[in-house]
């Protein structure tokens, strides 16, 4: 056989070469604009300058301030989950900048669009497919995990996760996936078919190129770092609960983080075997979804939405638990309904399994099976509703404080429950039949997402932001923000609605009726007020840091929290605890203020075992990436090469016995003696002033009527 | 958890003290673990299930069925099973960690003489023009009989690696949970056997 000529895949017609396999020069987007200049071309290459740029900015940042150190020893290698949790919500900011400013270039686009935009078909294709596959795999989904981390030990009583190293291992997969998706802004290009990447269409046949095994390799790899999440807080949660904090005591949010957890460790299995199979098909010229040979496109999208249905809630049941939270604590009362907001939460996990063809009605099933999924999509619609119901009646006479939380509470009320309607609108076959493929489902779904899970996402942010960093965000820039999004969601999407039910097809690069046009105008300026939106959060972190003295809330409990996680310092100590509490009811902190014994000084402290840093997640981030890009770009030597230095290791890596790292017990007792007595040279400060200077995170309490 | 003590893990016979505990939340977490790879077999023997009509007018399930072999191979699976089984037990009884690993190796022999047995029963499907590329049907039977092979490949450099720690360290308390994890493991393994048995060889010439 002749080396070069050969390729892997034969007739596909690359150029290959063992060393660098069929990745050339010509492959590099930032040349482009200079090869081929138009208006298309230096969208692309200004996209890949962007990101070189970026990524260039920050290396000589570490260097100048010398915190290249600093990043690899508090942050890289540490196995704590506070600190896991915040590099994930970081990952989710960094990804959504990019996702955002897809989505103004995307709306400009179809602001054009009418007889051809300004962008080529298959630039605006590859727009769509890494808009929606990085806002939900890599904005969304990091986000959550992020929560999750930070919070679920925090809120249980427990010192860590059940598996801190394989923790560290799973946001090393998450980042090898966004590391993919933003090489493939200046290698190569990415997919085409969309966000689900359906086959054939992303099948060898139709494009033989590097974008599909980017998705693919993405997909998968952070795919299996979602999973081990899922497992590692499922299995917290189980066997690492504090004594007394029974399953009905637990906080909403860990409850919400539970039913998550089993939804990613049953749904994401089912979206990585569609990607291996994929892989398969393309690599290795397999027959699983093939147009010939017996190959059935069907069985992919039935396995991509047996995971894509459950992700859907996986993403929004920890935002209902945040709201849960949210409105307990900032509407000063016990949260009403505990027990049917849990049960609500448990039905929708399992109901969740059962909608999944509703993504395809017009696929070619019978009308029954078509309308025993619309029962069901109908019937999870109720426990969703319970909620919203529960949310408000905790509000209901309680003494609500209109801070940057609460704003966005108020936009997910009368936004979600639109979204929330048009959804029950489409749970029906005929009507779905109708609007399918148009912009009313771009509208709905980014109408439950944007409202449901990112308002979510940002109200949390806002109330555990001083509990992670010792000092609150600044109240005005942050309202200002929040109206914002609200202002700049409605604009952008609501017309949506209107040109959906027009007949505008999504995904499609050119519109014919003159009719639009109106309204992809207002949607453009609703998305350079999302822009604005995205802009303020960073004016907010900015303003924050700057007067973060008199933001400074070191006691660590600013909104007269409830749960126990505000029960210390802000930012808490490595080890969460000094001792683990014990639970003797719901609202563990709550019930402990309400009978005046907060903040009590353990009569015995004893020596803390914590684990000790890792480099398994850097390693496994190195070796992964180096999997996913080698197969992406057929070089073989590169992915053997990281599969086996892999292998070799998860062989070795047992060898070398982890002894923990441990903390004396009079270290623990000083640091918690200095903070009760910080504590007691204070006078709490009532809710009235929770947004001044005053706030130092002592509250005091109006627990007596509350709880 | 209960501040009664508990002997969470007879089976590994640690006692009561820390070691129990932490082994039981890793072994808790090995099931869950599992629980996901059976959904993920789950699915492809659901994929294969689809597919078995779609041999495009390939070789169907009688050309690459051979029985004989098949029977052989689930004997070694079977047999490396209730090796394990073995040296489970001979840790359980403290009956010394020579015992415990010359189980451990009749394991490994077993399972090593599948892989060869189904290595030469591949081969073979190559040579009759029953390779993966050629229908829907071989896809998936591929698929679904080499992830199998492929989680008894990992298995067995677990027993290697295992094998080298006990040497190393003797039977301590974190080793124990290990050789439990990995017990679970390979009976697992001889449940989707049982099913790729059942499902793709005998349903394919019965």
């Amino acid at each position: 056989m002749n080396e070069d000529a050969w390729t892997p895949i034969p007739g596909s017609g690359f150029d290959w070469n063992p060393l660098t396999g069929r990745l050339h020069w010509g492959d590099l987007k930032l040349l482009e604009v200079f090869e081929d200049p138009s208006i298309n071309s230096f969208v692309a290459s200004a996209a890949s300058w962007i990101a070189v740029l970026a990524a260039l900015a920050i290396v000589i940042l570490l260097t100048v301030k010398r915190r290249w150190g600093w990043l690899w020893s508090e942050w890289l290698v540490s196995v704590d989950h506070k600190k896991i949790g915040i590099m994930y919500i970081l990952t989710g900011f960094v990804m959504m900048a990019r996702g955002v400013a897809e989505g103004v270039v995307m709306r400009t686009h179809q602001a054009t669009a009418y007889q051809g935009g300004f962008l080529s078909n298959e630039h605006w294709a590859e727009l769509f497919s890494t808009h929606g596959t990085v806002m939900i795999f890599f904005v969304a989904m990091p986000f959550i995990t992020g929560f999750m981390n930070y919070l679920i030990p925090l809120q249980i009583g427990a010192r860590d996760m059940a598996f801190p190293v394989l923790n560290q291992i799973s946001l090393g997969l998450t980042a090898t996936g966004g590391a993919l998706v933003m090489i493939s802004l200046v290698v190569g290009a990415f997919e085409t078919g969309g966000w689900t990447a359906y086959p054939p269409f992303t099948g060898a046949d139709f494009d033989p190129g590097p974008g599909p095994d980017y998705w693919v390799w993405a997909i998968v790899l952070s795919g299996i770092g979602s999973m081990l999440s899922g497992l590692n807080f499922a299995v917290t949660i189980y066997k690492l609960r504090a004594p007394g904090m029974t399953f009905m005591r637990m906080p909403v949010f860990c409850w919400t983080a539970l039913c998550t957890s089993i939804l990613l460790v049953f749904a994401l299995p089912p979206l990585t075997v569609a990607g291996l199979m994929q892989a398969l098909d393309r690599l290795a010229g397999f027959h699983f979804f093939t147009n010939d040979l017996g190959g059935n496109m069907m069985n992919y999208a039935n396995l991509f939405w047996m995971f894509g249905h459950p992700e859907v809630y996986i993403l929004i049941l920890p935002a209902y638990g945040i709201y849960s939270e949210l409105t307990a604590t900032f509407a000063a009362k016990k949260l009403y309904g505990y027990t049917s907001l849990v049960l609500a939460t448990m039905s929708i996990a399992v109901v969740s399994f059962c909608v999944w063809l509703h993504h395809f009605y017009t696929m070619g099933q019978s009308p029954t099976i078509n309308a025993a999924f619309g029962i069901a999509t109908g019937i999870i619609a109720i426990p969703t509703g319970v909620k919203v119901y529960v949310w408000m009646a905790t509000l209901w006479r309680g003494r609500i404080r209109f801070t940057v939380p609460m704003i966005y509470m108020a936009g997910f009320f009368m936004l979600f429950v639109i979204g929330g309607f048009s959804g029950i609108i489409l749970a029906n076959p005929a009507i779905n039949w109708q609007v399918h493929n148009t912009q009313f489902i771009v509208a709905h779904f980014h109408n439950v997402l944007l409202p449901g899970l990112i308002f979510g996402i940002f109200a949390g942010v806002h109330i555990w932001f001083p509990k992670a960093f010792g000092f609150r965000l600044h109240e005005r820039a942050g309202a200002i923000t929040a109206f914002l999004w609200i202002a700049g969601f409605s604009l952008t999407f609501l017309p949506l609605y209107v040109v959906g039910l027009l007949g505008y097809p999504r995904r499609s690069a050119a519109f014919e009726d003159p009719a639009f046009i109106p309204y992809m105008i207002v949607t453009l300026c609703g998305a350079f007020v999302l822009l604005s939106a995205f802009i303020g959060l960073i004016v907010t972190l900015w303003l924050s840091v700057r007067h973060r003295d008199e933001l400074a809330v070191p006691l660590g409990d600013p909104w007269d929290g409830r749960t126990l996680e505000w029960a210390t310092p802000s930012p808490p100590p490595h080890y969460n605890f000094a001792v683990i509490p014990e639970i003797t009811g719901r609202d563990a902190f709550a019930t402990e203020k309400a009978e005046g014994r907060p903040y009590v000084t353990p009569t015995e402290y004893r020596d803390i075992h914590m684990p000790r840093d890792s480099v398994a997640g850097v390693f496994v981030f190195l070796c992964t990436t180096a999997i996913g890009f080698g197969l992406t770009w057929w070089i073989w030597w590169l992915a053997i090469l990281g599969a086996l230095v892999l292998l070799g290791w998860m062989f070795i890596y047992p060898f070398f016995d982890r002894t923990d790292e441990v903390i004396p017990a009079e270290t623990v007792r000083l640091a918690n003696e200095a903070w009760i007595a910080a504590i007691s040279l204070r006078e709490g400060v009532d809710r009235d002033d929770e947004t001044t200077p005053r706030n130092r995170g002592f509250a005091a309490t109006d627990m007596e009527q509350a709880t | 958890m209960s501040a009664k003590a508990q002997n969470a893990h007879p089976g590994m016979n640690l006692g009561y003290g820390e070691g129990a505990r932490k082994a039981e939340v890793d072994v808790f977490g090995f099931w869950v673990f599992l629980m996901t790879d059976l959904v993920t077999f789950g699915l492809v023997f659901a994929i294969f299930g689809t597919m078995v009509g779609a041999t495009a007018g390939g070789p169907g399930p009688e050309e690459v069925t051979d029985l004989r072999s098949i029977a052989i191979q689930t004997a070694l699976l079977l047999g490396s099973s209730f090796a394990f089984s073995w040296a489970s037990l001979s840790m359980k009884y403290d009956r010394g960690r020579g015992r415990t690993l010359i189980f451990l190796s009749f394991a490994a022999t077993s399972a090593l003489g599948f892989l060869v047995m189904e290595f030469i029963d591949l081969r073979h499907l190559v040579e009759i023009g029953a390779t993966p590329q050629r229908s829907g049907y071989l896809s998936a039977l591929w698929a679904l009989v080499g992830l199998h092979g492929l989680h008894v490949a990992v298995g067995l450099l677990g027993v290697g690696s295992l094998t080298g720690q006990i040497l190393l360290y003797g039977l301590t308390d974190k080793i124990k949970s290990r050789v439990t994890r990995l017990g679970l493991y390979w009976h697992f393994l001889d449940i989707v056997w049982v099913g790729i048995f059942s499902m793709v060889y005998l349903a394919g010439v019965a």
